[in-house]
């Protein structure tokens, strides 16, 4: 899993942080942060993409070898959230990348469980596919 | 030969989208520059267009998740005060409460952060576990791990029972219990000390010149605390004063350690505050109106301008707000989170020190973390590039090479 900061509160990115740290532990099941896109299978969006970084989420977005999926945390990825209409949002993702494939995590910000949750539907997806 | 690092330039959390460029000649830093450049969710123009004031406050939260009270605080206490909104004491204290067990969590995270940037990521999740508990009392007061939404215009919307008192307790009791542990793992541990004691240094002349806030400046000795210096919520009442290092130490330095220290020394101030305040809550309402298409005519009514100011975790935050008669949303919203104040600190604090301790000194000024995490490359030709990973992997290093 890669995660990208696409102009988030915050919020989401302290959740995933949790659910890395002892109390979730992710590792457990498999589950690992890494430190290059190229090395992920899941890449995970928090944040409502602002005008700036959007090249730089797609970019980030095609460095990932297929087959991949995209794991948007929060409500702002998906909708843009609290700062929908807002004059400088490229978002939301799907949006920007129609092609991807998306797990969506809801909540403002979602508990770890959730995000937990998302990465396990990913993994699912990316074993069908993989068959 | 010079070389241009550059880091950044991303920041969106608090809309101070940052980028450092260091000018490095071999090891050694010899240049800072940090640019602002233009990146930002628009959150005051929603505010401005498109929310009512009640509706901003949810808005305001999410300015920043890691400090997601002082935001809604500053805005609050501003349009409070221009129209005229009273407080009842009960909400006061409850505020208090709040903003305390956020300055608890926001500098757990932070000691963990930090440690991870040292490449001592047992430390990063030992912290993050005992930080666990204070997530727990705010998931039991508000609800909610992260966003609380206990803000509002007169008061609070939650109030805190007698049934939660015990729980709130017993986290007092178990971090006062870990308090020496604490201190321990990170003040007398060999290793955060070699690289931390005098590296990233920021006077006492410079703190001031650059209006530095938060612990940022009390570690240079200014003992400047908005708690302390002006009289806002339930404040007054508690006798608080600004935590300086040589309080426990006895000598100020203003380095990295020395930051270390006064957020130690703050969780432990938070504690004794919570502590005091569960003990004087006085009963009443939490509210003083608890209608809010009431308030918000209230605020429609209401003309003039006004300025909030909360001691966030990360120093002082303040909002401007001016309302205009008639007007649905607010006129004018201009948020100051504190990190703008501290990163022109980074200039002084990174000179002539090493690539390996960039991340480390930036993370001492605890910007937020996902900005300091996340150290993008933005080069153009002809410069050497280093990464978050890279640049993390030479920290790590240098503290490898310092431990025999
Ligand atoms: S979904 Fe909410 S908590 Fe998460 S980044 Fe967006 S605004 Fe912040």
């Amino acid at each position: 899993m890669f995660h990208v900061n696409s102009g988030s509160c915050n919020g989401c990115d302290i959740e995933i942080v949790a659910a890395l740290t002892p109390r979730y532990d992710v590792e457990r099941f498999g589950i690992k942060l890494v430190g290059s896109p190229r090395h992920a299978d899941v890449i995970a969006f928090t944040g409502p993409v602002t005008s700036d970084l959007a090249d730089k989420v797609k970019r980030v977005y095609e460095q990932i070898p297929d087959p991949k999926v995209v794991l948007v945390v929060g409500s702002c990825g998906i909708s843009g959230g609290v700062f929908h209409e807002s004059y400088h949002l490229a978002g939301p993702l799907n949006k920007l990348i129609p092609e991807a494939t998306c797990v969506y995590v809801p909540g403002c910000p979602p508990r770890p469980e959730a995000i937990i949750d998302g990465v396990v539907k990913a993994w699912k997806h990316l074993e069908e596919v993989s068959q | 030969m010079k070389y241009k690092v550059p880091i950044g330039p991303i920041h969106p959390a608090l809309k101070e989208p940052i980028m450092i460029t260091c000018e490095v000649q071999g090891e050694e830093i010899t240049g800072v520059d940090v640019t602002a450049s233009q990146n930002h969710r628009g959150v005051e123009w929603i505010g401005m267009h498109r929310n009512n004031p009640v509706q901003s406050i949810y808005l305001s939260e999410r300015i920043c998740g890691i400090c997601n009270l002082c935001h809604p605080a500053c805005l609050v206490l501003a349009v409070e005060e221009i129209a005229g909104i009273e407080v009842p004491e009960r909400a006061q204290y409850i505020r208090v409460i709040e903003a305390e067990l956020e300055r608890i969590h926001s500098h757990l995270l932070w000691a963990g952060v930090a440690a991870h940037e040292l490449g001592f990521d047992t430390l990063l999740h030992y912290t993050w576990q005992v930080r666990e508990k204070v997530m727990d009392i705010l998931e039991l007061v508000n609800g909610n791990r992260v966003t609380k939404a206990i803000m509002m215009y007169g008061g609070v919307r939650r109030d805190i029972t007698d049934d939660l008192k015990p729980k709130m307790m017993e986290m007092l009791t178990y971090y006062r219990g870990l308090f020496s542990r604490m201190a321990q793992l990170f003040l007398e541990d060999k290793t955060i000390k070699m690289r931390t004691r005098n590296i990233g240094i920021l006077t006492k002349e410079d703190a001031y010149q650059l209006q530095a806030v938060g612990p940022t400046v009390r570690a240079s000795g200014v003992p400047k605390d908005v708690r302390q210096d002006v009289a806002y919520f339930a404040y007054p009442d508690f006798e608080i004063k600004a935590v300086t290092p040589d309080q426990l130490t006895g000598t100020v330095v203003g380095d990295t350690y020395d930051r270390i220290v006064v957020r130690l020394l703050e969780v432990k101030q938070s504690l004794d505050i919570i502590e005091q305040a569960l003990d004087e809550m006085p009963p009443g309402d939490i509210a003083s109106e608890e209608k809010i298409p009431k308030l918000l005519a209230q605020i429609k009514k209401a003309e003039g301008e006004a300025i909030g100011r909360h001691e966030a975790p990360r120093g002082e935050d303040i909002h401007y707000v001016k309302l205009k008669k008639g007007l649905d949303t607010l006129y004018t919203w201009k948020v100051r989170a504190p990190t703008y104040s501290n990163i022109m600190a980074w200039r002084p604090m990174l000179m002539h020190h090493q690539i390996a301790d960039i991340p480390i000194v930036a993370a001492s000024i605890d910007p937020c973390m996902s900005c300091t995490n996340r150290v993008i490359t933005a080069g153009s030709s002809g410069e050497a590039i280093l990464g978050a990973e890279e640049l993390h992997r030479l920290s790590v290093e240098k503290t490898r090479r310092m431990t025999p």
